[in-house]
């Protein structure tokens, strides 16, 4: 397990990072937590010229509020999010997802931005932030500018991010008191999702106001179910009406199929923790 | 009078392997020392059209590179160790590296050497092998058919042999009252210790000597075989294999790998490591398992069974690893019968080459394979009967008053009470509870299911006679030496090789125990053909019931004559002299008594010792068992399945095991956890899968299923104690009831669950898919 010969970078703060990324020739990769990267590297799946570690880089950390949204990090760690008490009052949802990735290891390294960049069809976190309706803030030498998570995300461990550009953080809105849940079926091998949803409902008068459902696992990348969502929009959430919405849940999704799950059964799969993840962020009524 | 044996004691091997100072191969710094990768074959079957090696042999800091043509005549073929008889078995060639032919993928084509492993691993990329890709088989049912692909061109029809055991009158089929069909595939797993294989070798062109320090099970036995293939003999050869991570039986095997490490050394004369990478592991270190098993069984409605036939088709790999042909066969075969008294029994046994992965012993060898049918079988008996799988156990259990109890196929089963350990697990468990609690499940659309699995295995395989006759190409005695220094400071030599099971803290156990003297004066030395004389090393749950019995003859030994100067320094007849808790003493004279350890120093000092007895306190023992010896149990687990995905949930299990008198419950209960575990995982999660070109799909972690802690509830481990006859402790091995056990176990609660889908049976692993579309009548994936 020994990678190919690669030049490393250690800038010290993000301009010294986009200064390396605008200049640098040939491949290079962003470093974040390497819980994704290393392994490609070593099986030689992956081979960039340059690597560019980033845990130095100050701007890249933290979770604060600015306005009406709540600014994270892109270096924020799975279990920095698990336990912030602003992500548990704003976004729930984010903490929830974070939880269930990897193990313990895993969530000590890994990072929102690390996961968000590298796209995986199967990674918990897209799809948390697609709920929430994250944005991107991408940082080049020339500035600065912001996508939203779903225009971000283009496929299977492809992204809108420029080559010189990085991922210097996400905002996602304040959801304070939606219901929130990430229902999610990990593989007994790896622990990513299999299929996992993500659900976001604003409760109001016995109605679903607002619905945001985004799956993972599913299709070639993380995705928001917009049948289902336009399903259950302004509907008070009967278990037939629950049914019905989650049904559609990969509705026009070219669904996945592996070694472990046929795409038959995970689009079952996607369907049924759909409807718990709905009845979760819907509760009793 | 027991006090150190049957405590539980601590590991005394953890401190040093928690805190990360064990010495494992890979930890091992030579000066000078170079680094080896081998170049593998990325196709199942190919013909090797041409090696190009002059482009890699260009980088700088590359010194070697060798192909299998360069090995012709140098390094000789990797030998099979079993043979068993009348099996007509072929004994293919397998070379260290391959010449013209590859037959998997991950067969070596060349290996090289450079002064770094980051070079090395970029030189090995260098190597350019222009292939000739052809069909491959990788199914032993498949391989057996008519056309399909030859692995060896000298094993027709891909076999490797035909062994037959027992025999079954066809009228017992014809006149039974009920017959039970059944066809199981046991699938193939990939061993998976956390240490990958790795060595290092140095030769010594002055003395001629060479050492090879690897991941090894058997040192003795690597040493034996290491010196047939490199020509160079034993008593130049040392092999030490002193911390080792697990093996699984996967360390038992004399690979091609290490033999070429120690080839390079030899011809660099340069220190040469080779660390076997986890993706390297999972393709070129051997597998487990794998066969195609018919089934019948002949019974009366009352529950009896009358008679057993089972025919398999055992999947081999390319090539005959060092123990595969026994393992389908005689550590197999031998027990398909189980715990049951069934008068009438037969195997018969294809052994398969595919063009896979060579398949070896792995976490018990045949008799979870064997166990697994027979109680499988029994279930879907008393499925067939209408009667409760408990009673038809019962009703055919070996009575307690008929041990020795001499099976269909001539083993005699050394003793056993299985009635007692069923009702202890009854108990526990709440039979008559747990049936209610699942009829209310089922009416809330909640299924319930509870398995049992009353197993009993046979290990610590011999004696040596016993061996020779199955045609294990070994003794299976055991040595030990106890040498007292004059201090009263204790070593004991084994010819075991424990990596990981606990016996430098088990073996000191018996050494306090019978000389009297403190855990902390006696050190266990183990896994160094230096160091120990000799030995057979741990595989079969043999250590403990062959190299502990060894342990403590030795210890009687020197018990003895200690008596004798014991008595003379005491001005004693050493017939008066009585020997306990550590000192000798004149019988009815209180206060006149000496210890061991200070007989131990007038023993070295000889400055008075009486007629005839030897100066020095030290005894070997070359211990060889009188039989196998059987542990049993019953083993119970109880599952929920969810409908609506398919997922099994591990509710509860409960293991009472019986493996005689237990020295360490702390180490027992260690070994039943883990084997446990590695049985669950067979039954849910594992199971390796090939393409149809014979590329591994399951080749990662990221696919290959290994069971995490978080996937069980606690393990409640209970037991009950019914001594070996066979052997001076009384013990019975335990290092892989666990995972005889719990297969069968799980798979037979899963099915339970499944009865109200009318579901028979399904193959392993039960994934979530599987098991989904069964309960929905999907049929089976396509």
């Amino acid at each position: 397990m020994i990678a190919e010969r690669f030049r490393y970078l250690r800038p010290k703060d993000l301009d010294e990072a986009l200064a390396w990324l605008a200049e640098s020739q040939g491949e290079v990769r962003v470093l974040a937590g390497g819980h994704s990267l290393l392994p490609l590297m070593k099986l030689r799946l992956a081979a960039p010229q340059t690597v560019l570690d980033v845990e130095r880089v100050e701007a890249l950390r933290g979770i604060r509020l600015e306005g009406d949204v709540l600014h994270i990090g892109a270096m924020t760690r799975y279990h920095e999010l698990a336990r912030d008490p602003l992500v548990a009052e704003y976004a729930p949802l984010l903490a929830m997802a974070a939880r269930t990735v990897g193990d313990p290891q895993v969530r000590n390294r890994g990072t929102v931005g690390g996961s968000i960049c590298h796209a995986d069809p199967a990674a918990d976190f897209p799809a948390a932030a697609l709920a929430m309706d994250a944005e991107v803030e991408l940082r080049s030498r020339a500035g600065k500018r912001r996508l939203p998570l779903r225009e971000f995300l283009l496929g299977p461990l492809s992204t809108a991010l420029a080559p010189n550009e990085l991922l210097a953080a996400i905002h996602v809105p304040l959801r304070a008191g939606w219901g929130a849940a990430y229902e999610k079926f990990p593989h007994p091998a790896s622990g990513y999702a299999v299929a996992g949803v993500a659900a976001l409902i604003n409760k109001e008068g016995g109605a679903a106001r607002a619905v945001a459902v985004a799956v993972t696992g599913v299709g070639p990348v993380a995705y928001r179910a917009a049948a289902t969502e336009e399903v259950l929009t302004g509907a008070s959430l009967d278990a037939a009406r629950i049914q019905d919405g989650a049904s559609q849940v990969a509705e026009g999704v070219e669904v996945n199929a592996d070694l472990f799950a046929s795409a038959d059964y995970r689009r079952h799969l996607a369907q049924v923790l759909a409807a718990r993840a709905l009845r979760a962020a819907w509760g009793s009524d | 009078m027991s006090t150190v044996i049957g405590q539980p004691v601590r590991r005394r091997e953890d401190a040093r392997l928690i805190v990360g100072r064990g010495q494992f191969t890979d930890d091992l710094k030579l000066p000078g020392m170079t680094y080896a990768v081998i170049v593998r074959s990325p196709y199942a079957h190919a013909r090797i059209r041409r090696i190009d090696v002059s482009r890699a042999l260009a980088m700088p800091g590359v010194l070697a590179v060798f192909t299998g043509k360069d090995l012709e005549g140098v390094l000789g073929p990797v030998p099979t160790a079993w043979i068993p008889p009348n099996a007509d078995l072929k004994q293919t060639v397998h070379r260290a590296l391959a010449v013209d032919e590859v037959r998997y993928a991950g067969d070596g084509v060349a290996m090289v050497v450079a002064e770094d492993r980051y070079t090395a691993r970029d030189a090995a990329e260098a190597v350019e092998v222009e292939y000739e890709p052809l069909p491959a088989v990788v199914d032993a049912w498949a391989a057996v058919q008519e056309g399909a692909p030859l692995v060896h061109p000298d094993a027709p029809g891909n076999l490797a042999l035909h062994w037959t055991a027992g025999s079954v009158d066809q009228k017992a089929f014809d006149e039974a009252e009920v017959v039970v069909r059944q066809r199981f595939v046991q699938q193939r797993l990939i061993p998976n210790p956390m240490e990958p294989r790795a060595a290092v070798a140095w030769y010594d062109p002055g003395t001629e000597n060479l050492t090879v320090w690897m991941t090894s099970q058997n040192p003795h036995i690597h040493r034996f075989l290491l010196s047939g293939i490199l020509g160079i003999p034993e008593h130049r050869l040392r092999v030490v294999a002193q911390d080792v991570g697990g093996g699984f039986g996967s360390k038992i095997s004399c690979y091609p790998d290490e033999a070429l490490v120690a080839h390079a050394a030899r011809t660099l004369a340069r220190p040469v490591k080779w660390v076997e990478d986890r993706s390297e592991h999972f393709m070129a270190t051997t597998h487990g398992r794998d066969h195609v098993q018919e089934v019948e069984l002949a019974g009366r409605k009352d529950g009896t069974i009358e008679a057993l036939r089972v025919k398999i088709w055992a999947n081999l790999g390319a090539y005959l690893s060092t123990a595969a042909p026994g393992v389908p066969t005689i550590l197999f075969g031998l027990i398909v019968n189980g715990c049951y008294r069934i008068p009438q029994a037969s195997t018969e046994v294809y052994g398969v080459f595919t063009h896979t992965t060579p398949v070896d012993a792995y976490r018990g060898a045949g008799r979870p394979e064997a166990t697994y049918l027979i109680e499988r079988m029994v279930d879907l008996f008393a499925d067939a009967i209408g009667m409760d799988p408990v009673e038809v156990r019962r009703k055919n259990f070996v009575p307690p008053d008929a041990f020795p109890y001499t099976n269909a196929f001539g083993i005699t089963y050394d003793s056993g009470n299985y009635p007692l350990a069923l009702d202890k697990a009854l108990e526990r468990v709440d039979y008559g509870g747990f049936r209610a609690r699942q009829a209310q499940a089922r009416q809330e659309g909640r299924y319930l299911g509870i398995g049992f699995s009353t197993y009993v295995e046979m290990c610590g395989l011999g004696p040596s006679e016993v061996a020779g006759a199955v045609g294990f190409q070994g003794g299976l005695w055991e040595n030990a030496t106890v040498r007292v220094h004059p201090s009263g400071k204790i070593q004991v030599m084994t010819g075991a090789s424990p990596h990981g099971q606990g016996e430098e803290t088990t073996f000191a156990q018996i050494v306090a125990e019978q000389l009297g003297v403190a855990m902390d004066d006696i050190e266990v030395v183990h896994g160094d053909t230096d160091r120990v004389t000799m030995g057979w090393g741990t595989y079969g749950s043999r250590t403990l019931a062959v190299g502990g019995s060894a342990v403590a003859v030795a210890c009687q030994r020197l018990i003895e004559k200690g008596r004798r100067i014991a008595a003379h320094m005491l001005e004693a007849d050493a017939d008066d002299v009585a020997f306990q808790q550590g000192r000798y003493q004149v019988q009815g004279v209180p206060g006149r008594s000496v210890s061991f350890q200070e007989v131990a120093l007038q023993a070295h000092l000889a400055w008075n010792l009486p007629q005839g007895v030897e100066p020095g306190m030290e005894a070997t023992a070359n211990y060889n068992p009188s039989n196998f010896t059987f542990p049993f149990g019953t083993h119970v687990a109880i599952v929920e399945v969810d409908p609506d995905s398919g997922l099994v949930r591990l509710e509860r299990y409960v293991a009472v095991d019986d493996c005689g008198t237990p020295i360490n419950p702390l180490i027992i209960a260690g070994q039943v956890h883990g084997g446990v575990v590695q049985g669950v995982g067979q039954a849910l999660w594992e199971g390796a899968v090939y393409n149809a070109e014979g590329q591994l799909l399951t080749g990662s972690f990221l696919e290959y299923a290994m069971p995490k802690a978080r996937f069980f509830p606690p393990i409640e481990t209970d037991s009950t104690v019914t001594p070996s006859p066979h052997n001076p402790l009384g013990v019975k091995g335990v290092g892989e009831t666990g995972t005889i056990a719990a297969t069968p176990a799980v798979v037979n609660a899963v099915m339970d669950a499944l009865k109200p889908f009318n579901i028979r049976h399904l193959d392993m692993p039960l994934t979530p898919e599987k098991v989904w579309r069964a309960i929905h009548g999907k049929g089976e994936r396509q």
